[in-house]
């Protein structure tokens, strides 16, 4: 078996079985859910319908209620369509990347950013659709056979490739994340005492019996889709930037979109994975699983990608002034000292300044400042989409048609709307599906785990009785909930105090 | 026919490993093992072989690459060669830097669905099959190694649960199929 040195941090805390690790991911889904989990629903649900009330009366009365002109054509909508497939970005690699890498730390994260990947995806996709103006003619992108002439769809278009990556995109995480969640589901299943919800997870496991043959055929689909997952993450930032970098407009036509928006992407994918998993370990108790080196990894992650995307800021600036082009000049100078200034110090602010906060050690392992980081730098990135999209358009060639871009009330709705749906979603995931991958997680309990990590070094059959010792010791203690919160409080008292691991 | 199963559950993936070593050094035939996550190397020692279906992705990757650049050639080139900021559409391969994105996407749909589509077929774990592990357990914390008595005829039951008490099982349970 593979062996970890003994001074990397233990993945999982405390004295974990196999039992425990079923018993604390499931437990959130067999109880019934908690006050607060009715009230954040309804909250988000509120939001979320408030938000499709706006989109039906967009289409019922037009896209004029956003606030465009003539002048700027694109605001709002495609600000947040690539806002959300941004944030969609981070879970696809932390499965998909991580997985090729073989970092176990994935593991304690990867289902639940990858259910926030899609339900990302679905709100991005929602603005493309209703720009349309007839939501119902949204098939119209795909190219059908049809009755008029034989017109296809342009295949040497950028938003045609946007067609294809997203929907790509969407399909292929949507099932690499269910081909990870089968087991899981049948693991649940097997536990069910209820009918109704034993008759569901029946339905959700299709019968999965966890045979050698079938874990042999797990583990190379998900290497498989891991391999064909990593360049799709890459491709389809890299196409939404197409979107702008290969139109003629200064400020977008720039070559180094792709790579800037792809770094972009994954740091608001992961600023929102933080965000969501910082709440959620809390709430559901899952703080040995997602303890302070999981945020630190995290956060390394985002002060890379931030640092990535202030390089790319500084490269653009600078040129915008080396290429001598007065239009490209003029847009970037625009940019920063025109009327939109304080979108553009906004987004320099959030996404340039506060990643590089994460180089001190304290504040990357400090809880409550990952999450206030979190949410600056998705603030940032929609700053910073802002930033290209309205103030490259709004001063055109033309000084005559120079204009501002206003928002309307619809514009914030839809936009506010897509935030409560998302969470809508995130929410029912969270009360029934496994939110951490159990197969994944119990495979590393050995390598991983801190009753196992320090053990002695001897062979493989002294660390199963080991484990068969740990397990009498420790199973009898009951699973309340105070029991299990004794456990991770211990836990991480354990991480934030030092770092040397406490042995069984 | 009625046949004489056994069923050896274990509360540990490397006893269950050392275990079937044992078993098989001694000529017993593993015909099943349950887990709740994937042991690693235990499928050479009870004969799993390597799976084939990353064979069938590139196949079906292949079928994905072949259908875009047709579809995109007939579609833009012969159907209806359209005029795009004057770009040449005379011929494929003139054109064919605009099509690398959607060729590359539909390769990637085709392998992925494909495979996932496959791998579900064989494995038949499909919506609403029933679910076929001996005992619920093996989804939780339980390891449970399945013994047929009919592909074992040089061994009595009897014998082959001497055998397998002696691996460190935890409960040993026989079954008539």
């Amino acid at each position: 078996m593979h062996k970890e040195a003994a001074i990397r941090e233990p993945l999982i805390l405390g004295h974990k079985t196999y039992h425990d690790i079923t018993e604390d991911v499931c437990r959130p889904i067999e109880d019934k859910a908690p006050k607060t989990w009715y009230i954040l629903f309804g909250i988000a649900l509120i939001i979320g319908l408030y938000g499709v009330g706006c989109i039906l009366y967009l289409l019922g009365t037009g896209v004029g209620v956003w606030g465009l002109n003539k002048t700027i054509g694109w605001a709002w909508d495609i600000t947040n369509f690539v806002w959300w497939v941004g944030i969609g970005h981070a879970g696809t690699l932390i499965s998909a990347v991580l997985l090729l890498f073989r970092q176990k730390w994935r593991m304690a994260i990867n289902r639940s950013a990858e259910a926030m990947t899609i339900f990302a995806v679905f709100m991005a996709g929602l603005f493309p659709l209703i720009h349309m103006g007839r939501l119902w003619l949204g098939y119209w992108v795909l190219p059908l056979p049809n009755q008029f002439g034989s017109l296809w769809v342009n295949f040497n278009s950028p938003l045609l490739w946007d067609v294809f990556a997203i929907s790509t995109y969407l399909s292929v995480s949507l099932v690499f994340w269910y081909i990870g969640l089968i087991p899981d589901f049948a693991t649940i299943r097997d536990r069910a005492k209820k009918p109704v919800s034993k008759k569901m997870y029946s339905m959700l496991s299709f019968g999965w019996s966890g045979r050698a043959k079938h874990w042999n055929r797990f583990e190379l689909v998900s290497l498989v889709l891991a391999g064909l997952a990593t360049p799709l993450v890459f491709s389809v930032h890299s196409i939404v930037s197409f979107d702008f970098a290969t139109s003629v407009i200064p400020g977008w036509h720039t070559t180094i979109f792709p790579p800037y928006f792809v770094a972009g992407a994954v740091f608001s994918g992961f600023a929102m994975v933080q965000t969501l998993l910082l709440v959620m370990r809390k709430a559901m108790g899952l703080e040995a699983y997602i303890h302070t080196k999981h945020v630190e990894y995290m956060n390394i992650v985002i002060m890379v990608t931030g640092s990535i995307v202030g390089t790319a800021y500084i490269t653009e600036l600078f040129i915008s002034w080396y290429s001598g082009v007065e239009y490209e000049g003029y847009a970037f100078f625009n940019r920063a000292t025109g009327p939109y200034w304080w979108a553009y110090a906004a987004m320099m602010t959030c996404n340039v300044v506060s990643p590089q906060l994460m180089w001190f050690r304290k504040l990357r392992r400090s809880l409550l400042f990952t999450f206030i980081i979190s949410i600056v730098v998705n603030i940032g990135m929609w700053f910073e989409r802002y930033v290209i999209i309205v103030t490259s358009l709004h001063r055109d060639y033309l000084p005559s048609s120079w204009s501002m871009h206003f928002p309307t009330h619809i514009d914030i709705g839809v936009y506010v709307g897509t935030i409560g749906l998302f969470f809508t979603f995130f929410l029912l995931f969270a009360r029934f599906f496994p939110v951490l991958a159990l197969n994944e997680i119990k495979s590393i309990l050995k390598s991983s785990g801190e009753s196992y990590k320090n053990a002695p070094d001897t062979h493989h059959v002294n660390h199963a009785e080991h484990a068969v010792k740990d397990e009498h010791t420790i199973a009898p203690e009951p699973t309340t909930p105070d029991a299990s919160s004794d456990h991770s409080d211990t836990g991480e008292d354990h991480d934030e105090t030092n770092d040397e691991t406490t042995n069984s | 026919m009625a046949e004489t199963v056994i069923y050896a559950m274990y509360d540990d993936d490397d006893v269950l490993k050392n275990g079937a070593k044992k078993l098989v050094s001694k000529g017993v035939k593993i015909s099943e093992v349950f887990s709740p996550f994937p042991i690693h190397g235990i499928d050479p020692i009870i004969g799993v072989k390597q799976t084939r279906l990353g064979i069938m992705a590139f196949i079906y990757g292949l079928i994905g690459l072949t259908l875009a650049t047709y579809g995109m050639r007939f579609f833009m080139i012969d159907d209806w060669p359209m005029n795009i900021g004057g770009k040449p559409s005379f011929s494929y391969m003139e054109n064919m830097l605009a099509f690398i994105p959607i060729t590359f996407e539909f390769t990637v749909l085709c392998a992925a669905h494909g495979m996932a589509i496959t791998y579900l077929i064989v494995n038949k774990t499909l919506p609403g099959m029933p679910a076929q592990n001996p005992d619920p357990r093996t989804t939780d914390d339980k390891f449970v190694m399945e013994v047929r008595l009919s592909e074992n005829t040089a061994f009595s039951a009897s014998d082959l649960e001497v055998m397998l008490k002696d691996t460190g099982v935890i409960e040993l349970d026989q079954k008539e199929i």
